[in-house]
């Protein structure tokens, strides 16, 4: 049975995004056969993210074979998301722009495994920043996109392709127009690689024009951000808005602002896996609500 | 955001910043009377100095010279920030008016190690 830790879900209900950690898939179920009960389901998509993929180092000895481990525990969850998102850094940065493209290729063919099809990617600054997405671009199509699944928004924003980690005001007039489409109680994710706010500026772990993003989105009431870049698993709340980073697939790295420099965990050989992770976010979609207004017989 | 994009930054000129403090580079010259120069050299993956002191209440100019990218030069704490492209040198005025350590970074990204590519200020008062 596959640990489900990281299981989220995001309810769309009552006014606003519903988060709830921690919860295995029994949590949720109604009966004790294991079957989740219907409504909760309405559909899941998983979010893997900072894969590095081309990584040498003592933070990772087994870096060659993470994210093909990865790649099996979610072909073997028992039950398989509409979608899967890698949110950045799928390959680990280089100055060599064939070998970048050697380790995007190898990075997709390790991914073409997966059991589903419908596979989206978003680029980090180790993937796009040295060439401002080009490569990345060849691969796996545009930075920045945005799609509709079973009534959720979803709205990809690239903050990577400039080295100065900055969404730019074009992206920026693309976002406005993109949301303006959107109800304001509509449910809506957005997927980016760095943290939108300032997380941990003193490590780089910030959006330069980020809040201009943030603006943008508050006058939507049922959005929420999954983002990747901090190698570690943190939520964090800009008024109504939560933001929620992943766990890499490469190695961890320390709290925010915790130490000095930002350097990876140490490897720990009896726990080679350890703060590793990916996760899956369950979507349930607000149901048909009535208003009902009662009358009596006669009126006045 | 309230970074820096409009402060302190000029590229191949000078930016001037109001911050109360005294800036004191082991390397730069001393002239009391006067701004301080301080020579940074940036290229991949680190500053040189990457520690500078300052005295507090002191003029001084951090004199950036990049050598190989258009490394990004940022003091969170501070508010500042400025791009350092190559081939021309870039100014940035301080005059520190609080005493403390502020850290600094490349934050444009710039390759393997631009994780590893910062360094502090030391305001004494």
């Amino acid at each position: 049975m596959i640990n489900r830790r990281d299981f989220m879900r995001l309810a769309a209900v009552g006014g606003g995004a519903v988060f709830v950690s921690g919860l295995g898939r029994s949590a949720l179920a109604a009966d004790s056969t294991g079957s989740v009960a219907p409504g909760y389901d309405e559909f899941f998509f998983v979010q893997l993210s900072d894969m590095h993929w081309g990584y040498a180092g003592p933070a990772n000895p087994d870096a060659a074979n993470t994210l093909k481990k990865a790649v099996v525990t979610v072909n073997a969850l028992e039950h398989q998301p509409d979608f899967i998102i890698f949110t950045g850094d799928l390959t680990h940065t280089t100055d060599d722009p064939k070998e970048r493209r050697t380790r995007l290729a190898g990075f997709r063919e390790i991914v073409s495994e997966l059991k589903v099809k419908n596979v989206r990617f978003i680029p980090g600054e180790h993937d796009a920043s040295l060439d401002n997405g080009a490569a990345f671009k060849e691969f796996f199509g545009p930075t920045h996109y945005s799609f509709d699944h079973k009534g959720v928004h979803f709205v990809v924003v690239d903050n990577v392709s400039d080295p100065g980690a900055s969404i730019g005001d074009a992206q920026l007039d693309w976002l406005k127009a993109d949301l303006l489409k959107q109800a304001n109680d509509a449910p809506i994710v957005v997927f980016t690689h760095r943290p939108l706010f300032d997380l941990a500026p003193k490590w780089d772990w910030a959006t330069r024009d980020g809040a201009k993003a943030i603006a943008l989105l508050m006058p939507y009431q049922n959005l929420t951000v999954f983002y990747g870049h901090i190698h570690q698993e943190h939520h964090h709340q800009t008024g109504h808005i939560a933001h929620h980073s992943a766990k890499s697939l490469i190695f961890p790295l320390p709290a925010p602002g915790s130490q000095d420099k930002r350097t990876p965990l140490p490897w720990d050989p009896a726990m080679p896996n350890n703060g590793l992770g990916f996760r899956e976010v369950e979507a349930e979609v607000k149901e048909a609500q009535y208003k009902i207004t009662e009358f009596p017989v006669t009126r006045g | 955001m309230r970074h820096a994009s409009a402060i302190g930054m000029l590229l191949g000129a000078v930016a001037g910043i109001a911050l109360g403090g005294t800036v004191m580079a082991e390397s730069a010259k001393q002239h009391p009377d006067k701004e301080q120069v301080i020579k940074i050299v940036a290229q991949r993956f680190s500053y040189s100095p990457s520690e500078i002191v300052l005295k507090k209440g002191q003029p001084a100019v951090l004199e950036f010279t990049s050598l190989d990218f258009v490394h990004g030069f940022k003091i969170p704490d501070l508010n500042i920030r400025a791009d350092l492209p190559p081939g021309k040198i870039t100014r940035v005025r301080i005059t520190p008016e609080k005493a403390g350590v502020y850290d600094f970074l490349c934050d444009n990204f710039c390759g393997a190690g631009h994780e590893d590519m910062n360094g502090r200020i030391i305001v004494r008062g």
